[in-house]
């Protein structure tokens, strides 16, 4: 039975009908977008930072880092990271050489507790220590974003002002994202089931606060600013002192640098 | 876990039925580049299986998105991907990709099936008759330019589908290889790997399920079929072997900062898998069996059983290929410094058990579709009402091929 032109036309009408019913279901499957809450001016709370003004940086100074945990306590309680199982947005790690040669790195639980009470891993317990520091790690923010490019929906975004974020109303928690990430910086919400990530505290930083590690960070270990500010910290440093990135082989380009890193961190 | 990991990687992402995922999808396509080498480039010894592979791809196919569903996190979000999809990702293709595969799936095993189908809807009553009658679409008579036009399309198809099917399997490739924070995925080489593994298992899957049907129908098994397909596994298993050992010998000969990480997964994490089920078990036994069978040169019973316990060994092997590349890649800690460990739970949604009914249920939905076209016995074809098997002049070998046919057949017998 050949089919008539009338009948191909009406095929076609009636797929393109569907594909159109198909496609509608995105408002079924997405929740609709929050309303913006307005001040008295009637500026939404959202208008009021532009992210095109900032280009925001990190500076880890591992050389300052006393390892006392209180930036990975301060994140989890800010950003309500699950203690169980044991998820970091932030960690410290600690490093430890020894006389032979051999290079140790441990994070009991992420260094939440602090070092001061913890006995070195086992492999250099009793051995000659000669160089120990510790290491604070939190999201890269990387300019050329690998998690961001991986991501199957869009879920993951960057913003204007370089930070990357995860929109959990919209991702589908296949870990891609996870995957690819060089710095092991992501984890899948054990409730949600959504991918998460250090975000610097962007609920604080769009509100001109800081995000919640530098606060807590004794030591100024953790600087946090704005580069678009020349005589912002993180401006100075950059301009004058030697930084460097975690895995620069990666093409990542991170926004967070460290200062006087060893070349055996990863 | 052994040495430092990262603290968010005490658990590893994808689980056994990501494992799945690429085997599954290589089946497909592996049983469909046999279909085509019958209907694209008239292998002609291919014969007797090649609408079977057909079907065997068809109801892979369908199976193939499920480890996927069942995996992710928010699977009542997993339509996103083709409704909302981000292109720079490379998994954002995959529901386009297998849509389209699936489509020309359907419309080949149609076209194949026209004929049965057309003859069913004339002959059964009931409630299957109605199947029959639903599944010419309203078609029911095949003029004679149906019929050549009929012939067309399923070359036409059959010829894309062998890119489609490259497509479709080197992509799942390159979901692993353009990870570049993982140097145990992160090589070109990967979808061509993860091709020919593809092609390698699909052969041998159709040799075991051929095999076994027939076995279980009391039907005699075509020799010179399992021959063929014997050579073929062969000659794509050397293809395979020799492109994944030139991957691990670059590495290894490179010797770059990573090899130090990936040499101890292989040697330390994964040997058993690795060297003893991959490489030792599914690879160079299989390699030796099929070749000793080829050059013997001989069709009988002796030689088919050869093949078929070579091409079981094959898929255990590709099974292992899978498992090392997606559980032994994320075995390795980002930081360079440790491994992560994994043992499969046995029940909950991604346990050996779920994993189990999945790779149960292809078969299955394969024995539903050969009880409606049974592919061994095509009725309209042998009664001569229809011709519609190629006529090119056949290749000199495989004229030898059907010297020796009659012999073969006399098998059972003996």
């Amino acid at each position: 039975m050949p089919i008539s032109r009338r009948d191909f036309v009406k095929l076609g009408a009636h797929a393109a009908f569907g594909g159109l019913l198909v496609y509608t279901l995105r408002g079924v499957v997405l929740p609709q977008s929050t309303p913006r809450v307005a001040d008295a001016e009637g500026n939404s709370e959202y208008d009021q930072y532009r992210p095109e003004d900032h280009d925001w940086a990190f500076v880890i100074d591992t050389m300052k880092c006393i390892g006392c945990g209180r930036c990975a306590r301060a994140c989890k309680q800010e950003n309500n990271v699950p203690w169980e199982p044991q998820l970091n947005r932030t960690w410290v790690e600690r490093y430890s050489f020894t006389a032979d040669g051999e290079v140790c790195v441990d994070s009991p639980a992420g260094g939440i507790n602090g070092f001061a009470d913890e006995p070195l891993p086992e492999e250099v317990r009793g051995k000659k220590i000669t160089k120990s520091f510790f290491v604070p790690k939190l999201c890269n923010q990387c300019e050329n974003t690998p998690c961001e490019q991986v991501c199957p929906v869009g879920a993951t975004y960057k913003t204007a002002d370089g930070i990357v974020l995860v929109n959990r109303d919209k991702c589908i928690g296949c870990r891609y994202c996870i995957q690819a990430c060089p710095y092991g910086m992501r984890y899948l919400l054990p409730d949600e089931r959504v991918a998460d990530k250090c975000t610097w505290c962007y609920h604080r930083i769009t509100k001109g606060r800081l995000p919640a590690c530098v606060e807590a960070c004794p030591v100024g270990a953790r600087k946090f600013g704005d580069l678009r500010d020349p005589e912002s910290a993180v401006s100075k440093i950059l301009a004058e002192r030697n930084t460097s990135v975690l895995k620069p082989e990666m093409g990542t380009n991170p926004r967070t640098r460290y200062l006087d890193l060893d070349g055996e961190v990863v | 876990m052994h040495g430092f990991v990262f603290p968010n990687e005490v658990e590893i992402q994808w689980s056994l039925l990501i494992v799945l995922y690429p085997f599954i999808t290589g089946l497909v396509a592996g049983a469909f580049v046999v279909s085509s080498l019958y209907h694209v480039f008239n292998i002609k010894a291919l014969k007797p299986v090649a609408s079977f592979s057909l079907l065997m791809a068809l109801s892979f196919m369908l199976v193939a998105p499920l480890p996927l569903l069942g995996h992710l996190g928010r699977p009542e979000r997993g339509v996103l991907i083709f409704l909302t999809p981000h292109f720079t990702s490379a998994m954002a293709g995959f529901g386009y990709i297998w849509m389209f595969y699936l489509i020309l799936l359907l419309t080949e095993t149609w076209l194949v099936f026209r004929p049965d189908i057309t003859h069913y809807a004339r002959t059964t009553g009931g409630f299957k008759g109605l199947i029959y009658r639903t599944l010419t679409l309203g078609m029911t008579e095949m003029s004679e330019e149906d019929h050549r036009f009929r012939e067309k399309m399923i070359k036409v198809l059959a010829a894309v589908g062998i890119p489609a099917a490259a497509l479709l399997h080197g992509y799942v490739g390159f979901l692993f290889g353009a990870i570049k924070a993982n140097p145990w995925w992160s090589t070109p080489l990967m979808p061509v790997i993860f091709l020919l593994s593809a092609i390698v298992s699909g052969i041998a899957l159709l040799i075991v399920m051929y095999v076994v049907v027939m076995k279980l129908l009391g039907r005699p098994i075509d020799h010179v079929c399992i021959s063929a397909l014997g050579k073929w596994l062969l000659a794509f298993l050397v293809i395979d072997l020799t492109v994944e050992g030139l991957e691990i010998l670059s590495m290894a000969y490179e010797a770059e900062e990573s090899w130090d990480v990936v040499s101890q997964l292989i040697v330390q994490r994964i040997p058993v898998t690795y060297f003893g089920v991959q490489l030792l078990l599914g690879s160079l036994i299989p390699l030796v069996v099929l070749g000793a069978v080829a050059a013997q040169a001989r069709r009988e019973g002796a030689a088919s059983t050869l093949i078929f316990a070579a091409a079981v060994l094959v898929i255990i092997g590709v099974f292992a290929m899978r498992w090392n590349v997606v559980i032994g890649g994320q075995m390795i800690s980002k930081s360079m410094r440790g491994f992560t460990s994994y043992t499969p739970p046995l029940g909950g949604r991604e346990g050996v058990l779920a994993a189990s009914v999945l790779l149960m249920l292809p078969f299955y939905i394969f024995s539903v579709i050969v009880s409606l076209v049974p592919p061994w016995e095509r009725p309209a074809i042998a009664e001569g009402e229809l011709s519609p098997e190629p006529t090119e002049a056949v290749p000199a070998w495989e004229a030898a091929d059907s010297r020796v046919r009659s012999s073969a057949w006399d098998w059972e017998r003996q």
